[in-house]
């Protein structure tokens, strides 16, 4: 008997519409940072990245990370597998703006510091919780059985969120070459309106596009378990 | 309260008897800790590199590399004879089986430690007549800190082919923040310089401890039942 992927594939064509809009949004804060936002005193073009590379890294871990926590631990609560589903895709999707933090970074560090990578705390924690993302999906990987790779991988991602406020108190606890964080401290935002309009719609853009890649690997999973559920019966 | 120490003393001491009727895995673990000590002095150049610049990331990365080896056995040994299962049936709750093991693995890789301590002194032939407390003390609470979360990771990739390979891979991020730690208490004892400098980061290895060790016992339930 094959299953109805109808809905599978509903909602795989409503990802991929909004991965689409989300790589057009990439193009128009690329328009905007260059041509309607003042360039950096001091960094010259080089600062421009900024408006990728921040974006990036802020849905990695203000958004992928915590929601993957959320739904691991929705999933240990309430053995839905679809939780299980979402925390998998949306650790996915982490994996791959970290990757973009990771090769963004370094492409800015170059001109800047004059050199591609600095052991900074902050460079080594990006690099490790990358390798997080790894771990977690090695670990899905080599488990079968369906229940277990959820609660399995649901405490390893559980543990990875607490991980993150480590790091980020390790940032502030001794100060690197990394520049420091700019709107989410507390005191106000330090940037000019123009420069903070041009970062605000990369990060908007930023969220687009991983809700539309996560919906895009939802529905592609959804196809991926019902095969896997009718090889098996 | 009585009750709940000797059960987890009773796992703790199943594990540590098993091991000193073996000696396998702490016996391994400590001659590959003395192993990486005299890898690491022919690592360097003595003429260009200071030991005292070299020592405290020696020490750390042979301490962690050795306690992965040595988390390793806590829940394999386990899997022989289906041991496991017949832990699980015990009137014991979780939680308490969780402590046991991490009781049990807390020794294991801090006698891997005291073992390879006074060679680290030996080789890099360092003096460690004020900074050996402390730095006992630091030893101490990293270790408790990645302990706890060693022994919930060894439980899961127990049930997975390539559990020595699994285990440092999800391990040594989580170790990386209290190492960090770890060596930036290291260089200032090591250098001789007074204790106040320290503090801050004794303080968070301790926050390490806490909660990890909390998180950990919360979620070995999920680790372990069907």
């Amino acid at each position: 008997m094959t299953p109805d992927l109808g809905p599978a594939h509903a909602i795989i064509r409503r990802g991929l519409v909004l991965t689409i809009l989300g790589i057009l949004g990439v193009g128009v804060v690329m328009v905007l940072a260059v041509q309607f936002t003042p360039v950096e005193a001091r960094q010259g073009l080089a600062q421009k990245i900024f408006y990728i590379h921040v974006p990036s890294a802020t849905v990695t871990l203000w958004i992928a990370m915590p929601l993957t926590g959320l739904a691991s631990g929705l999933y240990l609560w309430l053995h839905d597998l679809r939780f299980d589903r979402f925390a998998a895709v949306s650790a996915e999707v982490a994996a791959v703006f970290c990757l973009a933090v990771l090769t963004t970074g370094p492409i800015w560090a170059k001109p800047i510091w004059g050199t591609w990578w600095t052991w900074d705390g902050r460079l080594t924690l990006t690099l490790f919780l990358f390798f997080l993302l790894l771990g977690y999906h090695t670990l899905r990987a080599a488990l079968r059985d369906p229940v277990e790779r959820g609660r399995f991988s649901a405490v390893i991602s559980i543990m990875g969120v607490v991980l993150v406020p480590f790091i980020h108190l390790s940032v502030y606890l001794w100060r690197g070459l990394h520049p420091q964080p700019i709107i989410m401290k507390p005191s106000a935002p330090s940037l000019p309106p123009e420069m903070l309009r041009t970062l605000l719609t990369g990060i908007g853009v930023f969220i687009l596009m991983y809700v539309g890649m996560v919906t895009l690997r939802y529905g592609i999973q959804l196809v991926r378990d019902a095969q896997e559920a009718a090889d098996a019966a | 309260m009585g009750r709940m120490l000797r059960l987890v003393l009773a796992i703790a001491g199943k594990d540590i008897r098993l091991e000193l009727r073996t000696r396998t895995s702490l016996l391994s673990a400590a001659v590959f800790a003395a192993l990486m000590l005299i890898v690491f002095n022919f690592a360097r150049d003595p003429t260009a590199v200071a030991t005292l610049d070299l020592a405290p990331s020696v020490l750390w990365v042979t301490v962690s590399f050795a306690s992965v080896v040595a988390m390793n056995r806590a829940f394999t040994v386990e899997r022989e004879n289906a041991a496991f299962d017949g832990l699980l049936l015990a009137p014991v709750s979780r939680e308490l089986l969780y402590l046991g093991k991490y009781l049990a693995n807390l020794v294991f890789v801090l006698v891997v430690e005291a073992i390879a301590l006074p060679l680290f002194v030996l080789f890099f032939n360092l003096d460690l007549s004020k900074a050996l407390l402390p730095l006992v003390l630091t030893l101490l609470l990293a270790t408790a800190g990645f302990v706890a979360v060693g022994t919930l990771f060894s439980a899961m990739v127990a049930k997975t082919r390539f559990a020595e390979l699994m285990l440092p891979v999800l391990l040594l991020p989580f170790m990386v923040p209290p190492l960090i730690y770890a060596v930036k208490v290291t260089v200032p004892l090591l250098a001789g310089r007074p204790l106040s400098e320290v503090i801050p980061g004794l303080n968070f290895l301790a926050v390490y401890d806490v909660v990890f060790l909390t998180l950990a016992i919360l979620l070995f339930p999920a680790v372990v039942d069907e």
